[in-house]
């Protein structure tokens, strides 16, 4: 019966059957749950009770009305900042490594091995070591720096410093391996043309490869920007927010948890995505411009 | 029981999407199903079915809730018992009883309101009735029915290490804050153990400071009677102020852990139950966990919260209570288990560590040494009728936060001098915060 109907109707169903299930599923689970965000947003349901009332804009006029909900954007700033050297460091390995150098495989592996780490784990992994006498003091003491060792989670310039790091570390491999990847898409036959110029590794990197993964580049710096203002999974497991590393969406998980706002904090997570949506643009936009 | 907290905490992030999603049929059959069903009972009268009973117990499950079914089995042969054990109860089960399928016997989430209870649970009977066979039952009682039995009763105070505070000198249990802080001095100099432990980075254990508020107040009435009816909730010389103030003092002076921020709870019962700490602010659930560790079982004692209120009431208060889902099709079964559980299994003494809630059972060991000195036991009184569930609504409108950790580390953190605020700015902060949610929640 199936071959009775024309290539072109076949055609369709088979490409609606295929796509049904993953439509299906990214609808159930990404945008049905982003409507219902939006729809919790204007109301001050408590998160369990079987009523709620409409509010209007009420949880909107809360965010924006009083300073609390907004000032932890600042703790975002440390982040902000640590993407630099995530990228630079993440840029620097992928480029060293795409020479020939030994224990090549090895050392991509030691990498990004910590991307693949649990977040929870990686949270106790640095609990040890910023503790007093931990880790890094330890390590310090062996370099006979010592002197430098101090609360690293206790002092609150440096507590935001320290989670930025660990996050550094954790997110460092993600970036690695696709700036390899994308170095490793250029042809060994500019690198060979290049030699036969003269050319050294430093100005094949800079004509060669950063031209070639500029898209990359911007992409990850995309990725690393919207990372850094949604920060959360390190300081919450590593601080719960305490001592000054409040971030933004540890914040709405205290409102909708702690204190039963999930209408508010529907509201928070709406601005957050709004915010994340006009910093991207706001990138491509500049980008475009650069082109 | 209240252990690992913290992490818990994380898994409900995990949970934000499946509970948005999850919520969107509301009011399917709630109501036609209120109270009358008895499928589970046969003509004869003997009861018999399949339930399942949800704990947040993922520690004994397999062990200790199996004999307890197997127990049960002799009274009830018909019935069968299944069990599942949630790690993050509170999270995990808030976002079940979105649907009608959250077990048959259940712990009564804190975090519902007392007012929604009877949209999940079935009535027990009325508090008049009740309160002929158990104590604690208040916790969960909307409109004179109880909703829950407690699964224990514990009591609130310090925990301390006797041998540590005799090593130092100190041979009488401290009174009044006064004595409190010289003793924990003491045994700073002395200088071989973490006077006063305050678990800060689990944060959790922070929230049991809150429990002791009844011994500062020295009153029965003041949590839930007096607290909601005052504007004066964290005023100088009030309950809250003086509580919070011990806290401040002990991290001011240098006799708590050189960096709370980096704590570990597992870790402090054993450092406690070796002598490495002093003393610990917890209820008196974790007396048990701590003395399985200690090498001398005896040198682990606990104490009432100092206070300076001429009465040491040192306060009892309900445990999670257990009740039935109001859509169980066994619910006849589910309470012969309830009933079965809290009278008979021993679980309230045995594994709680705390009082059994049925009337007129016997002290545990750990507070027989209290009888015949001037420390009462007594629960809280009840909020008065009308006010029920109001300290709960302000706290929660405010963001104050009375059982999180928020507020009690940022007194740590400003006592440590990590922040520009004072004692007074913090409690100031507050009380504003409380006066403003009382007048909204109060004129409803």
């Amino acid at each position: 019966m199936f071959a009775n109907l024309s290539y072109k109707t076949q055609r369709r169903i088979i490409i609606i059957a295929f796509s049904l299930i993953p439509v299906v599923l990214l609808f159930t689970f990404a945008y049905l749950p982003v409507f219902n965000m939006f729809k919790y947003s204007f109301t001050n349901w408590n998160g369990y009770s079987k009523t709620f009332d409409y509010v209007g804009f009420e949880n909107y006029k809360t965010i924006f009305t009083n300073p609390k909900y907004f000032s932890v954007f600042k703790v975002s700033l440390y982040y902000f900042g640590a993407t630099f050297v995530q990228m630079g460091l993440a840029l620097y390995f992928a480029t060293i490594l795409s020479f020939n150098v030994r224990f090549k495989n090895f050392f991509k592996g030691v990498l990004f091995f910590p991307y693949l780490l649990n977040g929870v784990a990686i949270g106790f992994i640095f609990l040890v070591f910023f503790r007093p006498d931990g880790t890094l003091d330890t390590l310090l003491q062996v370099l006979g720096l010592g002197h430098l060792s101090q609360g690293w989670l206790l002092n609150p310039n440096i507590i935001n410093i320290s989670l930025a790091g660990a996050s550094l570390w954790r997110y460092m491999g993600f970036n690695f391996i696709i700036f390899l990847g994308a170095i490793s898409s250029i042809g060994k036959d500019i690198y060979e043309a290049a030699d036969i110029d003269g050319a050294n590794r430093w100005h094949q990197f800079k004509h060669i490869i950063l031209p070639s993964i500029k898209r990359i580049l911007q992409l990850n710096l995309i990725l690393a920007i919207s990372g850094a203002i949604s920060a959360f999974d390190i300081p919450y497991i590593m601080t719960g927010g305490s001592n000054g590393s409040n971030t933004f969406v540890i914040q709405t998980v205290d409102v909708a948890f702690k204190y039963s706002k999930l209408g508010l904090a529907s509201a928070m997570a709406v601005v957050l995505l709004i915010i994340v949506i006009l910093v991207t643009l706001l990138q491509r936009f500049l980008i475009k411009g650069d082109d | 029981m209240k252990k690992g907290k913290a992490i818990m905490g994380l898994l409900a992030l995990t949970l934000v999407l499946g509970m948005l999603a999850g919520c969107g049929s509301k009011g399917n059959n709630s109501a036609a199903n209120g109270g009358t069903s008895s499928a589970g009972s046969s003509d004869d009268g003997g009861i018999k079915g399949e339930i399942t009973v949800i704990t947040q117990r993922t520690d004994i499950v397999d062990t200790v809730f199996k004999e307890y079914a197997a127990e049960f089995n002799k009274e009830y042969p018909d019935v069968k018992v299944k069990f599942q054990a949630l790690s993050d109860y509170e999270g995990q089960i808030t976002v079940r009883m979105s649907s009608d399928d959250y077990g048959d016997a259940l712990l009564l989430p804190t975090s519902i309101p007392l007012e929604d209870t009877p949209q999940f649970f079935e009535p027990l009977g009325s508090l008049e009735e009740m309160s002929k066979e158990y104590i604690g039952l208040e916790e969960r009682t909307v409109d004179g029915n109880a909703y829950g039995i407690p699964t224990a009763i514990n009591f609130s105070g310090v925990l301390y290490n006797k041998k540590v505070f005799e090593d130092a000198g100190i041979m009488t249990a401290p009174r009044t804050p006064e004595e409190f802080l010289a003793a924990l001095k003491a045994i700073k100099e002395k200088g071989d153990a973490i006077p006063l432990y305050t678990n800060y980075a689990d944060g959790w254990p922070l929230t049991q400071w809150e429990s002791v508020l009844t011994t500062v107040a020295g009153d029965v009435d003041y949590v839930n009677v007096t607290q909601p009816n005052t504007d004066d909730n964290f005023t100088p010389g009030q309950p809250h102020y003086e509580l919070y103030k011990v806290m401040y003092d002990a991290v001011e002076q240098g006799l708590i852990e050189k960096d709370p921020t980096t704590t570990n709870w597992e870790g402090s019962k054993s450092d406690l139950a070796n002598g490495k700490i002093g003393a610990m602010v917890v209820g008196s659930w974790a007396i048990e966990q701590v003395q399985e560790q200690a090498p001398n079982p005896g040198d682990i004692a606990y104490m009432p919260f100092p206070t300076n209120a001429k009465e040491i009431i040192m306060p009892l208060a309900a445990d999670y209570t257990l009740g039935i889902n109001k859509h169980s099709k066994n619910k006849e079964a589910a309470r012969a288990w309830i009933d079965w559980f809290i009278k008979k299994s021993g679980y309230p003494t045995e594994i709680a560590g705390g009082m059994s809630p049925v009337v007129g059972a016997a002290l545990p060991d750990t507070l027989k040494q209290f009888e015949g000195t001037d420390v009462k036991f007594e629960l809280q009184t009840p909020a008065q009728p009308g006010q029920e569930g109001w300290v709960d609504k302000i706290d929660k409108d405010a963001e104050i936060g009375l059982w999180q950790p928020d507020f009690k580390k940022r007194i740590i953190e400003a006592a440590v001098g990590n922040r520009k605020e004072s004692f007074d700015d913090i409690m100031k902060e507050l009380n504003d915060a409380w006066v403003k949610s009382r007048a909204k929640v109060t004129q409803q």
